[in-house]
């Protein structure tokens, strides 16, 4: 960038914030209910005298330069917040593309005699612009990823519960898909809690489950086995038909466990096995 | 010298693990027991693990072969007390202990083992009765 622009730029600084400030508060898709006009303001204003301050380097369409760090990293904490506070990436992009505008307008303004060197430096800020928004939006899918991630694990923490249903009896509904990670949480909480509660039969009902394929019933498998390692007996509940047809299809070999339709019927097994009995109370009637 | 030790309990032998076996200390151990259990012709061999921490796959080759060998002189073996880190780490070596029983607690295992001597004993007093009706 010529440094006549690069000093036209550095004067007008002011004029670009201002132009970027109406274009943002003009656009549609403003979101004043998550971020404050004046939070706005002074995230645009640090932006863009980091950007100001970078354009006379001689780095300046080599954004993996030194030099560009500061903008980007200031660009990566915007976008960052951004996505945490529930911005669409719409909205995120069109914070670095109204920048773009801004600049663009105000050379257009300046640079009124000369078209061509209008045009080469037009270019090059388009370049340098769009760099940036890939940046931004690099970091904005970042944060939404360590977003999802953190729910996914949040999920798997609350979703595999011990249930004791009756003194010596475990119930532990699955509900979603089985995969290697989940299955090893599973079996470490139904383990863990046979030994506290010094429980005899552990039922894992699957109703939950949408689909059994081969690796999921191998992860079943496993569970069962290493609950009978431990000296317990475990009871898989909660076959839908279409579970017991997928499993008779792909061949899997569940012969060696205990397995029941309903959680009821595993429930009512279990207490044939501790040998006990729900009995109906015979109510006598007064008259 | 470490050597595990086995006590003997009516018909039953107990073999408490209290330290993390070695290799070596875990076939003593296999060979004292089958000689163990061919002298005093126990019906049922306890092995209570609750204080084995470590686990690799010889010690549950090893745990396996007590059981089958027993098995053969006509004993049956219990493991009992078994870590759930253990347990997993047994399945993930892909060794469910086929043939072995298993409880929580030694209370558990040594009423197992009850159970199982006397089911065998009824099926015997059956055969008897038969042959008695044969003989008859």
């Amino acid at each position: 960038m010529s440094l006549k622009t690069h000093q036209l730029l550095k004067n007008k600084k002011k004029n670009i914030l201002e132009l970027w400030m109406k274009n943002q508060l003009a656009d549609e898709s403003l979101r004043e209910d998550l971020i404050s006009n004046d939070e706005l303001r002074s995230q645009s204003e640090e932006l863009i005298t980091a950007l100001v301050s970078n354009l006379s380097g001689e780095n300046f369409t080599n954004l993996d330069s030194d030099e560009w760090s500061p903008v980007i990293e200031i660009l990566g904490g915007i976008a960052i917040t951004r996505a945490r506070q529930g911005f669409s990436p719409r909205e995120t992009g069109n914070f670095v593309f109204s920048l773009k505008e801004a600049i663009l307008d105000v050379l257009q303004q300046e640079i009124t005699s000369d078209p061509m060197t209008l045009f080469i430096e037009s270019q090059k800020i388009n370049r340098i612009m769009d760099n940036l928004s890939v940046v931004t939006f690099e970091t904005f899918i970042k944060g939404r990823e360590e977003v999802i991630l953190r729910q996914t694990d949040e999920i798997t923490e609350i979703s595999t519960p011990v249930i004791r249903v009756w003194d010596g009896i475990l119930a532990l509904p699955i509900i979603g898909t089985l995969d290697s990670a989940r299955t090893q949480i599973v079996m470490e909480n139904l383990l863990q809690e046979i030994v506290e509660t010094g429980s005899s039969i552990a039922i894992l009902d699957i109703s939950g489950v949408p689909a059994v394929d081969s690796l999921v019933a191998q992860h079943l498998i496993k569970t069962v086995s290493a609950t009978r390692l431990m000296g317990a007996e475990c009871i898989i509940s909660g076959i839908r038909p279409e579970i017991a047809q997928t499993v008779v299809h792909l061949g899997i070999d569940l012969s060696n466990i205990i397995t029941k339709a309903t959680l009821a019927s595993a429930l009512a097994y279990s207490f044939k096995v501790m040998r006990l009995e729900v009995k109906k109370i015979n109510t006598v009637s007064k008259f | 010298m470490d050597k595990i030790p086995i006590l003997r309990m009516g018909a039953f032998l107990l073999v408490t693990i209290q330290v993390d076996l070695y290799d070596r200390l875990a076939l003593n151990l296999e060979a004292d027991l089958v000689q163990m259990v061919n002298k005093t012709s126990a019906k049922g061999v306890l092995i209570d693990i609750s204080a084995v921490s470590i686990v690799d796959s010889f010690m549950g080759r090893i745990i396996g072969n007590i059981a089958s060998m027993s098995k053969i002189l006509d004993a049956e073996t219990v493991v009992v007390g078994m870590q759930p880190a253990v347990a997993i780490t047994l399945i993930e070596l892909g060794l469910p202990l086929k043939g072995v029983h298993t409880a929580l607690d030694m209370e558990k295992g040594m009423n197992l083992l009850k159970s199982m001597i006397d089911e065998t004993e009824e099926e015997a007093d059956e055969d008897e009765m038969s042959d008695d009706l044969i003989t008859e």
